[in-house]
């Protein structure tokens, strides 16, 4: 069961499941006056990111 | 508190603590014990069975090599290179300090840096690093024999593809994860940074080209393929969608989703494959789909990546994982043995059909991204390093992460090296050689000096049949023959009769698309970068071009776009179109422009180290960078001179222009007078592609050399590297945490630590 849980986790982790989570954590930890956006505009602005800084896929 | 305090001030013996605040738990453990007994028996008995699996497949060369043994051989050396070469690497030339803070500590933003667990960023790391490379070169590399592959895919990626994936992180992370280009510059002078940019430049165009050429050539006339690979885009699309106004961030959920409906479309394919309008719309000729191509890569880089791009490399990376940890125990269960022999008779000579050239240099050319990839320095410098919370983690990250991708090139192999020879070789040499037809490939591949029994027509078409194909005669580049040997692997393990008829062809299909789905990601994520770097080169000439430095500046990528896919699109279009067979001449293309990547991150490295005076360690990075310009430069010097038609562009190109002169209409393999003067175009083009790499790439070793000559004539000179900010943050380094390790763990994670933390 531990491992099952284990693998779930590392799994959701990697696709980025829990990328919103961590950055409210991020927010609440260094700017905890600021305000935390929603997991819709977070996820709008991390694409408007990636739309500007590509990265590379291997072959 | 009060009673961790005694085990803080009194680690074991062997082990020091690393701190940077007296009221924070330390923030590094240095552990210099010796192994334990246990681990000591567990690491002979590692090395023993290693030694007797590569004595299996090197002296027992009975027929009957089961495969098994390749990847117990494999996976055994890579646990020892692991523990003992990757360990002198850390120890005298990474010199990881834990005291110090990585650039993702120092600039955490909570976006692109960010302190990322190391087994979630190893993941991360190899899904970016892992595509359809280390799959289709060794299996083209079977031509000539398991035993040249399976040696050079495990020593090459100890001693020269992880050495390079390792250090290109670890000087990237000095360095606040900059790019390769930006080092080359920084560490090399303008010249060699240019050089090294407009090369990387160049070598991105032709590695998409020929891994298109790939897909391309898998899919021609494969209504099926066709079919699934396209319903990709419409998925793709629907997760987007999803993941942007319905469920934001629910990303695993939105992946099963699209797998399932991923499935559905590769089971549904035999279906619309057969019905005959779907046959009608999904058969689709190479230059059709080439084009088809050329506009999805297109669409990819100016469409919001949150529509096509994301969601694309979500079903890429739950595929790759996935199916590759399927793959393995496959293997492992269905245990399949050797039908090539160890090695075969194309080592020697230049007359394989798969690829020309003998074994040095074409071996190292063709396997090249399984053992040594220069692409991974991309990814190693730039994207990992903004995530790697401790310096530490880095040999873990990067060489582990290479020896992962090396045992997929090991399972590539596998897969190539159970298929009858026979089978093998009518997949894999050009139509101009089997004449396309089943009965002439059968003809054909029985006049080769190959051992085993012969092949039937009627067999070629059973195994077609068997598939879901039409035909699988010159199904060149790689990618059908290992969905074949995947699904001889798969039906073995569940069986393809009773209940699980026709399983056959549902693996093969599914190994298409999956190997489809890696290259596609690859074409547009590639694109997309060339797109910028071409947009930002552009910007830097300055006056009314300043302007493509401008992100959203519409046009400017639209501009850009067409250029970058034009680029690659007319190499793809040639390679379709090649009358000579374009896989045979294109793929050595693909394999010198990779390895020459490598060069040039190696020779980055190199002269960081020397620079750093750490002379007597400097052969770490020098041997596989001195072995890499062998290989390369002996490769271009043969693709241009050599006087073998078979291997030398020029030499074709003057026999085909002094047909054409004489008046003949037709001549070897070109049938029309069209054909010959492709092939005089073509041979012109690369000929004058592998030019241009190698010229760049000795600009950049020269580069390399003068500042390495000035560095060792002046005691050494300064690097680069980042000012140094004290850590604040603890992690283990390597994959399972040591005692001492948990110990600090508890430490931070107890409920009232001393002290704030950040």
């Amino acid at each position: 069961m531990k491992v099952i849980k284990g693998l779930l986790w590392w799994f959701t982790s990697v696709m980025g499941d829990h990328d919103y989570q961590r950055y409210v954590e991020h927010l609440r930890r260094r700017h905890p006056d600021g305000p935390v956006p929603t997991e819709g505009e977070f996820w709008r602005a991390r694409y408007a990111d990636a739309d500007a800084n590509p990265s590379a896929r291997c072959c | 508190m009060a009673t961790d305090e005694p085990q803080v001030s009194t680690p074991p013996p062997g082990v020091e603590l690393l701190r940077t605040d007296p009221d924070l738990p330390p923030v590094g453990v240095i552990d210099n014990r010796a192994p334990s007994p246990t681990a000591r028996v567990a690491l002979i008995l590692v090395a023993l069975l290693g030694a007797f699996a590569w004595t299996m497949i090197a002296l027992l060369r009975g027929e009957h090599v089961n495969a098994v043994w390749f990847v117990v051989a494999a996976i055994c050396t890579y646990l020892i290179a692991y523990r003992f070469y990757a360990k002198l690497i850390e120890r005298k030339l990474a010199r990881p300090r834990d005291d110090r803070a990585t650039p993702a500590e120092a600039l955490d933003n909570g976006k692109d840096f960010i302190p990322t667990d190391r087994r979630v960023l190893f993941g991360h790391h190899f899904a970016a690093i892992a595509g359809a490379g280390p799959l289709v070169g060794p299996v083209l590399a079977a031509q000539m024999g398991y035993l040249p592959g399976i040696i050079w895919i495990v020593v090459g990626v100890v001693l020269a593809g992880a050495v390079q994936d390792y250090l290109v992180l670890v000087i990237s992370t000095r360095r606040g994860g900059r790019s390769l280009g930006q080092m080359a510059r920084d560490e090399m002078g303008t010249v060699g940074g240019v050089a090294a940019m407009v090369a990387i430049f160049i070598i991105m165009i032709i590695l998409i080209a020929v891994l298109g050429l790939v897909v391309v050539n898998a899919l021609g006339e494969s209504p099926w393929g066709v079919f699934s690979i396209a319903m990709t885009i419409p998925i793709a699309l629907f997760m987007g969608v999803y993941l942007r106004y319905l469920r934001p961030g629910k990303v695993s959920e939105v992946t099963v989703i699209g797998v399932a409906l991923l499935l559905t479309a590769i089971i549904s394919g035999r279906w619309v494959a057969e019905s005959g309008w779907g046959e009608t719309l999904f058969s689709l000729d190479k230059t059709t789909i080439a084009w088809l191509m050329m506009f999805y890569g297109f669409a990819a880089s100016v469409l919001p990546v949150w529509l096509l791009l994301a969601p694309r490399d979500y079903l890429s990376t739950f595929m790759k994982v996935g199916t590759i940890a399927m793959l393995a125990i496959g293997i492992l269960i269905a245990r399949p043995v050797a039908q090539l022999p160890a090695v075969s008779q194309f080592a020697f000579n230049s007359a394989g059909p798969a690829f020309a050239g003998s074994l040095f240099p074409f071996l190292f050319v063709t396997i090249a991204c399984g053992a040594l990839s220069g692409f991974h320095s991309l990814i190693s410098s730039g994207t990992t390093p903004k995530l790697l919370e401790k310096e530490s983690q880095a040999r873990f990250i990067g060489y582990g992460g290479m020896l992962t991708e090396s045992f997929v090139a090991v399972m590539a192999l596998v897969t190539a090296a159970i298929l009858n020879q026979h089978l093998y070789f009518a997949i894999n040499a050009p139509s101009a050689a089997t004449g396309g037809t089943a009965e002439t490939a059968a003809t054909y591949v029985n006049s080769l000096p190959l051992s085993g029994p012969k092949i039937t027509g009627e067999q070629l078409t059973h195994t077609a049949r068997d598939i879901g194909e039409t035909s699988i005669v010159s199904r060149t580049g790689g990618a059908p023959t290992l969905a074949i040997g995947i699904s001889h692997v798969m039906s073995g393990v569940f069986g393809d009769s009773g209940f699980a008829a026709g399983t056959k062809a549902f693996w093969y299909h599914f190994a298409i698309m999956f190997e489809a789905l890696f290259i596609l990601t690859t074409v547009d994520a590639g694109t997309r970068v060339a797109r910028f770097m071409l947009s930002d080169s552009l910007g830097n000439l300055g006056g009314p071009l300043r302007r493509f430095k401008d992100a959203s500046w519409r046009l400017g990528a639209w501009i850009c776009s067409a250029i970058v896919v034009g680029g690659w699109g007319s190499i793809l279009l040639m390679g379709v179109t090649d009358p000579l067979g374009g896989i045979n001449t294109l793929f050595p293309l693909f394999g010198i422009a990779n390895q020459l990547l490598a060069a040039i991150a190696l020779t980055v490295v190199t002269t960081i180290v020397v620079k750093q005076r750490l002379y007597t360690w400097a052969w770490i990075p020098a041997l596989p960078l001195g072995w890499d310009l062998i290989v390369t430069m002996t490769a271009s010097w043969q693709k241009l001179f050599s006087a073998d038609p078979a291997v030398g562009y020029w030499k074709q190109h003057q026999l085909y222009a002094a047909a054409r002169d004489a008046g003949l209409t037709s001549f070897k393999t070109a049938k029309t007078p069209e054909a010959m003067d492709a092939v005089i175009r073509n041979t012109f083009v690369q000929g004058t592609l592998s030019a241009v790499f190698a010229s760049l790439v000795l600009i950049v070793v020269a580069a390399g050399a003068w500042t390495c000559l000035r560095a060792v004539r002046s005691g050494g000179l300064p690097t680069t590297e980042d000012p140094e900010e004290p850590s604040r943050i603890f992690a283990p380094s390597g994959f399972l945490a040591t005692d001492v390790e948990k110990e600090v763990e508890k430490q931070w994670s107890a409920p009232e630590p001393v002290g704030t933390r950040t």
